[in-house]
Order: C-alpha cells, then sequence, then structure tokens
C-alpha cells in the first residue's frame, strides 16, 4: 500500500462533477482504474478532464469543488 | 447626457473601451474586478473600481448579486454589460431595471425574445425575414424523414436543448436520417436532458454576414451595414471584415433593411447584431436569419471603422434617452476594414489555451491601425475568462490597401511569452481564399485540418 498524488497539468478551476447537475465523477473511497476521470480543470472556458495517472483508491480531495488550482498542483490522493 | 455614472460589468479590452467611451462623454466610469484582475487596465484607466469576488468567473463577473451590489454600493445610474458574461441574460437585465438602473441594452423582454430560438425565428417570420428552412420539433424517425420532405435535403438534425454547434449532425437521405435522428436523440437525452430535435436546411458553402443596428427609445432604427465574419473555427470567428466581399449591392441591401425591420418588429433598444447565413452568389445569393445578438458585438470596431461610428457612445446616447446622433441618410460605409482576433491559444496545439505573462510587447501602430487591449507589458492572462486578449484592426481606402495595412501590422506585432493567433494571422493573409474574399464558413476549418500532420 502506497499513496499517489494526481496533480493538474493546467491552471484553472477544479470541478468535481462533469456538470452542476450531475453525480460526481468519484468520492472518498471509489476505486479507479488508470486513465479514469477524476475531475475537471476549466481553463479559458475550455474543460479538460483530469485522469487518473495510477490505479488505487480515492483516499481524498486535496482541493474543494470550483477552487482555483495552479499548475502541477496536488488535486486528489489515492491509495495505490 | 443624462447618465452621470456607468458601472463597467465586464473585464479585459471591451470593459476598457467603455471606459474609454464614458471618459470622453464625460461619464464617471465604474469599473469591477476579480481578485486576478485587481491591477489590471480597465480597473486602473477607470474613475473608480469595485472588488466583486474571487478569481473564478461564477465568483466575480457572472455573480449577478455581487455585480448589482457593487452597482448599488458606487451610486451608478447604469449597468454596462458589455459582452459575454451577463450581457444576454433576461433575468439580470430585469433585475438591473428593478433595482431602478439602466441596462444598457434592450429591454429585458427583448433579450428573453430573441434568446428563445423558436421566438426569435417568429419575429423574424412575422418582419418578412426570411429563416433557414426548419421543422418544428420530431420525436421519432418516421416524423423526421416526413419533415424533412418539405425541409429538403440535405438536413442537419439539431437538439432543441443544444447550442454553440454541440449536437448538430447532417443527414443526405432519407435512410441516413432515420439513423442519425435516432443517435442524435440518444445523444441529446444525455447531454442536454432532452431528447428533442428538430431539423434545418443544410446549405451549402454559406456566408456568416451580419448586420450592425442602432435603435432609440424614440423609434428610429438604422442599420450600420454588414460585418463578414466567415472565419471561424468550432464556430468562434477569428477575423472579420467590413464591407463583406464580394456581396451583390441588391443583395446588401435587401439584407440590411431585412436586418433594421427585424429590429423594429421586436422593439429593439440599443446595439445589436443581426446574424444571417448567405447562400451562392451574385444577385441570386439567398439570405437566412439565425440569430440576433442583443449587445455589443467583439467585432464592432470595423463597423466603427467604415461608417466613422462610435457605437459605444451611441449605445450610451440611447441608454441616456438621447435620440440617435445619426440618421440612416447620414451612415455612409467607406473604404475596408479588417479586424484580427490575438487569443491566447497555441494555433500548433490544436488552439490550446495558454495562460501566461507577457514577457514583452511590441503593439503596431500607424496610420489606419488601432489596438484594443487591456494586455500591457508584464500583466499576466489568467486562466479564468475568455481567451481572446487583444483585438488588432486596420482601415484602407481598398480591400487591397486593408490586407497590405493587415500584413504590415501584424508584421509589427510582438508578444514574448505566451503563444498567440497573431502568427496564425499572418499565414492567414497569404492564403488565396482570404485574399480574393471568397471564404465561406466551412473554409477555415479545411484549411487548418490540411495543415495538421
Amino acid at each position: 500500500m502506497g499513496n499517489h498524488t494526481i496533480t493538474s497539468r493546467t491552471p484553472g478551476v477544479f470541478y468535481h462533477r462533469p456538470s452542476p447537475d450531475a453525480d460526481p465523477y468519484v468520492t472518498e473511497g471509489s476505486s479507479v482504474a488508470e486513465g479514469d476521470t477524476v475531475g475537471l480543470v476549466e481553463v479559458m472556458k475550455t474543460f479538460h478532464e483530469v485522469k487518473a495517472d495510477a490505479a488505487g483508491t480515492v483516499a481524498r480531495f486535496l482541493v474543494e469543488n470550483e477552487d482555483e488550482v495552479t499548475i502541477g498542483q496536488d488535486l486528489v490522493e489515492l491509495e495505490t | 447626457m443624462t447618465l452621470r455614472s456607468v458601472l463597467v460589468a465586464n473585464r479585459g479590452e471591451i470593459a476598457l473601451r467603455v471606459v474609454r467611451a464614458c471618459r470622453e462623454l464625460g461619464v464617471r466610469a465604474v469599473a469591477v474586478y476579480s481578485d486576478a484582475d485587481a491591477s489590471a487596465a480597465h480597473v486602473r484607466m477607470a474613475d473608480d473600481a469595485v472588488h466583486l469576488g474571487k478569481s473564478a468567473a461564477s465568483k466575480s463577473y457572472l455573480n449577478e448579486e455581487a455585480v448589482l451590489e457593487a452597482a448599488r454600493s458606487a451610486g451608478v445610474d447604469a449597468i454596462h454589460p458589455g459582452y459575454g458574461f451577463l450581457s444576454e441574460r433576461p433575468g439580470f437585465a430585469a433585475a438591473v431595471e428593478e433595482a431602478g438602473l439602466v441596462f444598457v441594452g434592450p429591454p429585458s423582454s427583448v433579450i428573453a425574445t430573441m434568446g428563445d430560438k423558436a421566438a426569435a425565428r417568429a419575429v423574424a417570420r412575422s418582419a418578412g425575414v426570411p429563416v433557414v428552412p426548419g421543422s418544428d420539433e420530431v420525436s421519432s424517425a418516421d416524423e423526421a424523414v416526413a419533415a424533412a420532405g418539405e425541409v429538403g435535403y440535405p438536413v442537419l438534425v439539431k437538439a432543441s436543448a443544444g447550442g454553440g454547434g454541440r449536437g448538430i449532425r447532417p443527414a443526405g437521405s432519407a435512410d441516413e436520417l432515420r439513423t442519425v435522428v435516432a443517435e442524435a436523440q440518444r445523444e441529446a437525452a444525455s447531454a442536454f436532458g432532452s431528447d428533442k430535435v428538430y431539423l434545418e436546411r443544410a446549405l451549402q458553402g454559406p456566408k456568416h454576414v451580419e448586420v450592425q443596428v442602432l435603435a432609440d427609445t424614440h423609434g428610429t432604427v438604422v442599420h450600420c451595414w454588414e460585418r463578414e465574419c466567415s472565419l471561424q473555427r468550432r464556430r468562434q470567428k477569428i477575423l472579420e471584415e467590413a464591407p463583406a466581399p464580394g456581396l451583390d449591392p441588391s443583395v446588401r441591401s435587401a439584407l440590411c433593411d431585412a436586418a433594421a425591420r427585424l429590429a423594429r418588429e421586436v422593439g429593439y433598444v440599443g446595439a445589436g447584431t443581426v446574424e444571417f447565413l448567405v447562400e451562392g452568389s451574385g444577385d441570386a445569393a439567398e439570405f437566412f436569419f439565425i440569430e440576433m445578438n442583443t449587445r455589443i458585438q467583439v467585432e464592432h470596431p470595423v463597423t466603427e471603422w467604415v461608417t466613422g461610428l462610435d457605437l459605444v457612445a451611441e449605445q450610451l446616447r440611447i441608454a441616456s434617452g438621447d435620440p440617435l446622433s445619426v440618421a440612416q441618410d447620414d451612415i455612409a460605409c467607406r473604404g475596408a476594414s479588417i479586424e484580427f482576433r490575438v487569443n491566447a491559444e497555441d494555433p500548433d496545439q490544436d488552439f490550446l489555451p495558454s495562460p501566461g505573462t507577457v514577457e514583452a510587447l511590441e503593439l503596431p501602430g500607424g496610420p489606419g491601425v488601432r489596438v484594443d487591449t487591456a494586455l500591457m507589458a508584464g500583466d499576466a492572462v489568467p486562466p479564468f475568462y475568455d481567451s481572446l486578449v487583444a483585438k488588432l484592426s486596420v482601415w484602407a481606402p481598398t480591400r487591397e490597401q486593408a490586407l497590405a495595412r493587415g500584413r504590415r501590422a501584424l508584421a509589427e506585432y510582438r508578444v514574448d511569452g505566451l503563444p498567440t493567433t497573431i502568427g496564425l494571422h499572418r499565414r492567414l493573409l497569404d492564403e488565396p481564399a482570404v485574399v480574393d474574399g471568397g471564404y465561406d464558413i466551412t473554409t477555415l476549418e479545411t484549411w487548418l485540418a490540411g495543415r495538421s500532420p
């Protein structure tokens, strides 16, 4: 068991869900495979999916929904 | 001018444009800003400024309550929404009206009507303005095939709840339509929460031509001629010009009259743009209404160049209850103008948005050159807003000279620190379809696809 952190590839605004009325992509305790979408970052009115770059279980979110994020910022911690 | 102070509810180049118009008219301009824009040019150049909230647009420029509170605390008479953000929200315009302030734009009821596709088409029909042939909503393949018989193939299947180019599929025959309607309904249900679709005739190689109108509160409506805006990528305009090259004089006259008629029909007030698709050429060209934008438009400078009008000043005059400064017969279209949108995007990486910091900046100048920008050397381009950072526009007595002036100005323009679309414009001005003005709404995407490895 180890920990892995998913980081943001662009600056922007982080979202937990694909649209305001939709369910979140993942919640704490969700298991994810490599390549699964775990969030969304909006940059200049375009949306970029945040993909898990490892498999594991979502331990916790390191940013809140609609938080401003910088490039390289830690977003989601996985237990691998 | 009865307006004494205006809240400029926007950011970037258009906020600065409105601030400048206010200052020239002796109107106090109050800017608003988010955390990211605390030291932005539109704030520095305004008479006063009010902080709205955090950087995300939803927490600042899109936060209706925060903008209304800023207007109250600043004691302004009016709110100018610019374009984008709150400019075409009928609910916001109504809230401004209810607060006893002037919304610089049409009445909220007109924004609501023109923002509804079906209602806008109905207005066009009753004004005798042609619309793209289309059907009512269809709910099955059989209904779609029956409707297509009237509309005429090829058709586009569009999601009723879609917009901005999303949820559109072409079909060339009844067999193809059956498959496409089923797919479109499934996609629309999951993307938009409604499986309602309708059909529209797919026009062949259409041009996007739009007409600027102005209407005052005394019932005067004028048009300020047209703009050609067909060079688009994903429905985003990149280069616009006035007048529209190659447009037959009789078609042009009918098009501009139709736009003014439509504005009159809906009881329009303020500056607005009536958008059309034009199919065919010469005096056989046909035009069809697509939508009306009930606000000032990004590409308004090309109209200002060829008419000599100050459209933002006219908006403020109209909002004051004053009559238009000009009559229709006084509005001539002189020479040719081209606008180049400078976006913080990388054309070599599929137009990836590219926020960053401007390390060095050299702006073009000289005769017939205008730059609208709020981005100065040392400024950061934040990731939270639209990628448009500047508009270069040029004017010359002829289109050929305007093209030459555009090439010269683009060669002078230098932005270091982040990729922009300046280089793309330099290449576009060497393309035969751009030089001869024969381009249509498919030209740019076809050309970009051909350049890709």
